[in-house]
């Protein structure tokens, strides 16, 4: 695939944000894939953490913004504990996800979840899906 | 002796029988779990965002309120409960300014937080303070002849600044197995995530990922799991039954929180009203090894 990047795009406002929000340097990644290699939900990925980091070197924040992968990661951490260069790519992932949830999108409504009985489901899993998806 | 502890939601509703396994087997060991008092949620996930403290606010109330109880530590049952507060309570405690903010939008507390209570989970309490071989002298009914797979999950061992064991190949599940006399056998997915809050979500995620770790202990010869954590508990007992119809090679296996097999190895015996918290019910099995 031909990508095209313009110097203006690297480090632009959206990256910094993504910096701020996640505490991490996005450019320390040197793209080994220990982060996709370890993930156990990858295959439910359009694309990978690794691919995620590098795109959002090269400042295409909005096609990580709409990617499917970000809703799928539900932060087990396997990937940061194995970043050998210290990324905490969980908190990447996070800061990807807030940035739409703050912009309203993909809040999940509770109403829209189909539960109609809730006696049987633990409040542990309901709390912690609406303090996910909700931002 | 007393040990101040936070239930958390989940063991107050579907994990009962976690709470209470707790309680009774803690007691043979001639240690009394005592329920801190006008506990709140801990927040249930730790907030990832460096500028948002408001979502810390949760887990640093109950730690307040365990400080203004005199107390000094927490002990914790749920690894998620477990998680967040410890999280929370480094993630203030090292940065003073997010300390004070944070109390000052607690104000009606009357009381400010310090920073000094400690958090520890069950698992690493039973390890450190009582010793497995302590425990070892107290069991009346020895799991022998039961294969266990111990799943971790993720909070007990992620991020490695607060794992209760090496976190990448720890054992201290495994010694507490060998400890009651039972076998526990490794398999590949112990680490793994069981797919967390995608079972509301997207369930198929959390599907897959249940028949991955069940049939990776059922593989390794495992008879039952056993976890630490209602959310795993949860999704790898209750999805079993969409993994069924899913996967026809799939075998149902029981999964216990580690209290209740303490209970039973403790002579706690085993509580019939446990069985209902369970999908698949743990009693066939342990009624054929002779353990009830």
């Amino acid at each position: 695939m031909y990508i095209r990047i313009k110097a203006a795009d690297i480090n632009n406002t959206q990256v910094k944000k993504i910096e701020e929000l996640s505490g991490q340097n996005i450019f320390d990644c040197y793209q080994c894939g220990n982060c996709s290699s370890g993930c156990p939900v990858v295959d439910y990925m359009d694309i990978s953490p690794n691919q995620a980091m590098r795109l959002a070197q090269y400042g295409r924040i909005e096609e990580v913004l709409s990617s499917e992968m970000i809703w799928i990661c539900s932060t087990c951490l396997q990937c940061s504990s194995r970043c050998p260069k210290g990324i905490d790519v969980a908190k990447v992932m996070e800061a990807f996800r807030t940035i739409n949830l703050r912009n309203g999108i993909g809040v999940v409504n509770p109403k829209q979840l189909g539960i109609t009985e809730t006696k049987d489901i633990p409040p542990i899993l309901l709390i912690c899906a609406m303090r996910k998806m909700t931002g | 002796m007393k040990l101040p502890y936070y239930p958390g939601c989940t063991l107050k509703a579907n994990a009962r029988h976690f709470e209470k396994s707790a309680i009774q087997a803690m007691e043979k060991l001639d240690f009394q779990l005592v329920e801190m008092k006008d506990w709140v949620c801990c927040g249930t996930v730790f907030s990832m965002t460096s500028d948002d403290l408001m979502l810390q606010l949760a887990s640093v109330r109950n730690l307040l309120r365990a400080e203004k109880q005199n107390l000094k530590e927490l002990i914790v049952l749920c690894s998620m409960c477990y998680n967040t507060l410890k999280r929370a309570n480094d993630f203030i405690v090292k940065d003073k300014g997010n300390l004070e903010k944070v109390n000052n939008f607690m104000y009606k507390e009357n009381l400010t937080y310090s920073g000094k209570i400690e958090i520890y989970h069950l698992l690493s309490i039973l390890k450190d303070r009582i010793g497995f071989s302590v425990i070892a002298e107290k069991v009346k009914k020895k799991l022998s002849a039961l294969k266990i797979g111990a799943y971790y999950g993720c909070l007990l061992v992620r991020p490695e600044e607060l794992a209760i064991d090496n976190f990448e190949d720890p054992s201290i599940f495994e010694d507490l197995i060998s400890t009651l006399g039972g076998e526990s056998l490794d398999f590949a997915y112990k680490l793994e995530c069981c797919g967390a809050y995608q079972t509301v979500t997207k369930k198929d995620v959390s599907v897959k990922r249940v028949y991955e770790i069940l049939n990776s202990a059922r593989e390794s010869g495992c008879e039952a799991i056993v976890t630490s954590c209602p959310l795993c508990a949860y999704n790898l007992d209750f999805l079993q039954k969409d993994v069924e119809e899913e996967y026809l090679d799939f075998n149902r296996i029981p999964v216990f929180y580690f209290t209740e097999l303490m209970a039973v190895a403790l002579g706690c015996g085993w509580d019939k009203n446990w069985s209902s918290l369970h999908f698949t019910d743990p009693e066939p099995l342990l009624r054929e090894k002779g353990l009830i």
